[in-house]
């Protein structure tokens, strides 16, 4: 077996290349700067592109340029650079561009801070630019997933001309783990629709402009229909000791490393609990939730922010009581207090949470 | 009788209606464009990029691959497509809106890049789609939608000359002004966008074509009142000529 310790972010970067993106485009901004340096040092050893660009702004714009014309390529940042690149990412889903993003968060609002924060899930799953749109939103927990959940990123979004978002965290893209190398793609889908220079056919046309009454509506139908297929198909999800659990844990993420370690404590314990942990954010896995959420009497629900994920768990769960745990922009769980929040789930001490 | 055809449409070139005013540059320079492409046999290699702005719809008229860009970024993705295709001829075209006022960011950093594409620029002194506001490029004095008593300095500062800052920088290879409200000006212009697209195309760096065109919607006149105003007015702002042609040593 071939593992290398690596940072998750350079596990990423690593990852974009096997999956045979050879263009990024990006601006420094912790806690993914790792991410830059590697690509400025490995592109040019695998015949590939590296350009610093002057804002966010441009960088997502240059990838827009690069998918226009047919290219696997990435940018990565992180959530004030996110924000900035908002219009470009409402842009590219429009124009059905193929392309991967990532999201190192970090504590916000505003300049917040440079620790890991899950506090862009709503900006990430509901949209964040204009207009009716998702991405494909993966969630890794550690290194090796980094660069695993990169690479199915590209799959995915050739797969569906759907941009792809690597939702990740600041712990994720710091932690120095072992990670097997993956083989090199060697094959790349065929794009026809491609800006290539129109030789021997019609010319091609990258747009998400129609003035007449159809093609924007049209246009609309394409992505929903697509979206409609991406549910169907690729909603992906972890469970950890969830077989006989009384008791759920929901967690995305680095959290959900967490979680699997109180899980354990509890379960020392004799506290049946277990975990379901979403990889894809978007598409949602409402449906296991919805069924697992049958057999237990409480579900806890652990996320870095004020709670976002849980109005989706909210959505999925019907008579089972729901709980929230909340560590705000830039503080981290520890076991011991999610183990002590199952605890207080478990004794009724935990007021349920309801919409607000 | 046999005939002989000395005007047509260029082949890069749709044969469509336009949608632009009547009179406007833009038409104009959109088929100088296609003329350049046809006379340079690159309509197979052409990549244009059309901006938001009157000139979003260029690909209904070119018969060549086109992308849209969202406001002001033109640069940046032309930037994309260049890199992934350098080979290719790639064009920015751009209002001053787009390219000095939201874009100014993509446009000073691609032309200091010396990316190697060709920025084409059409100046007409307002934000035309939008109905004719004041843009970075508005004359002093001129009166626009958001100037009623006309361009104030000493609030709104002074008109950017593009093609003279683009020639500040070491890494642009090419940088003019010239205009499309006269026949001499469309002779001009059509040799500088052909000069550029060769220049492009040999890989020598940023070529940028910047173009006097009126609005005369927007500005209220006639189309010819409006190609008067350039050739006696807007010229002593933005004068005409070359500012950069030389290579980077
Ligand atoms: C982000 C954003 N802001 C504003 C607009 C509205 N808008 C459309 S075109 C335009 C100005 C275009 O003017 P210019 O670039 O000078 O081109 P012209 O129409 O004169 O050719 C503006 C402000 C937009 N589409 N997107
Ligand atoms: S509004 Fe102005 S720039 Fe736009 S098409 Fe009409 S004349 Fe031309």
């Amino acid at each position: 077996m071939n593992k290398v310790l690596m940072k998750g972010n350079e596990a990423m970067a690593e990852g974009a290349i096997r999956a045979g993106c050879r263009y990024y485009f990006g601006y420094p901004i912790t806690p993914q700067n790792e991410v830059p340096a590697y690509f400025a040092k490995r592109m040019p050893e695998v015949g590939g592109v590296f350009v610093q660009a002057e804002s966010e702004t441009a960088s997502i714009n240059m990838v827009y340029g690069a998918a226009a014309a047919g290219a696997r390529v990435m940018t990565t940042t992180s959530s004030p650079g996110y924000s900035l690149m908002q219009e470009g990412v409402s842009y590219l889903a429009g124009s059905r561009l193929p392309c991967v993003l990532a999201n190192v968060q970090r504590g916000g609002p505003g300049l917040g801070n440079i620790a890991a924060s899950q506090a862009d899930y709503f900006q990430a799953t509901k949209g964040g630019g204009h207009g009716d749109y998702h991405l494909i939103v993966l969630a890794p927990a550690s290194a090796q997933e980094m660069m695993d959940f990169t690479m199915l990123a590209f799959e995915l979004s050739d797969t569906y001309r759907v941009p792809a978002l690597i939702l990740s965290d600041g712990i994720v893209g710091q932690m120095v783990e072992p990670v097997e190398l993956r083989d090199f793609v060697e094959k790349i889908p065929e794009k026809p629709w491609a800006l290539t220079g129109a030789r021997g056919r019609k010319p091609n046309v990258i747009r998400s402009l129609w003035l007449d009454d159809e093609g924007v509506p049209l246009n609309n139908e394409w992505l929903q229909t697509t979206y409609e297929t991406i549910r169907q198909k690729e909603v992906r999800w972890e469970t950890f000791m969830a077989e006989d659990a009384e008791y759920l844990v929901v967690a995305y993420g680095s959290t959900s490393r967490t979680a699997k370690s109180a899980i354990l404590l509890a379960r020392q314990e004799g506290i049946k609990v277990g975990l379901i942990r979403p990889i894809t954010l978007w598409p949602f896995p409402y449906q296991i939730l919805s069924s697992l959420s049958l057999q237990v009497k409480g579900i806890l629900v652990c996320e870095m922010s004020a709670g976002q994920m849980v109005e989706d768990v909210a959505l999925a769960v019907d008579n089972t009581p729901l709980y929230f745990a909340g560590e705000l922009g830039g503080r981290m769980f520890t076991d011991i207090k999610i183990q002590d929040k199952i605890h207080q789930m478990v004794n009724g001490g935990l007021q349920q949470w309801q919409p607000r | 009788m046999a005939t002989k055809i000395i005007f047509d449409k260029p082949k890069s070139m749709k044969d469509v209606p336009m949608h632009y005013c009547p009179g406007c540059g833009h038409g104009v320079v959109h088929r100088l464009i296609c003329e350049a492409i046809d006379e340079l046999n690159l309509r197979e290699k052409a990549i244009g990029v059309a901006p938001v702005g009157c000139a979003v719809l260029a690909y209904d008229y070119w018969d060549f691959d086109v992308s849209e860009a969202a406001h002001g970024r033109a640069a940046a993705v032309a930037t994309g497509i260049k890199r992934v295709w350098p080979d290719r001829l790639v064009i920015s075209y751009q209002g001053d809106g787009d390219l000095a006022s939201i874009g100014m960011g993509e446009t000073i950093h691609t032309a200091n890049r010396g990316e190697n594409i060709t920025v084409i620029f059409i100046n007409n002194a307002n934000y035309g789609m939008t109905g004719g506001q004041m843009a970075p490029t508005t004359l002093v004095g001129q009166k626009t939608p958001t100037t009623p008593m006309g361009r104030e300095p000493s609030s709104t500062g002074f008109p950017i000359k593009m093609a003279e800052l683009i020639a500040s920088f070491p890494a642009v290879r090419y940088s003019v002004r010239t205009t499309v409200a006269d026949f001499k000006g469309v002779v001009q212009t059509k040799m500088a966008i052909k000069k550029a697209f060769e220049l492009q195309m040999k890989g020598e760096g940023y070529t940028f074509v910047e173009i006097l065109s009126n609005c005369n919607t927007n500005w209220e006149m006639s189309p010819v009142d409006a190609n008067r105003f350039i050739l006696e007015t807007m010229v002593q702002t933005f004068p005409l000529g070359t500012f950069k042609d030389e290579r980077y040593v």
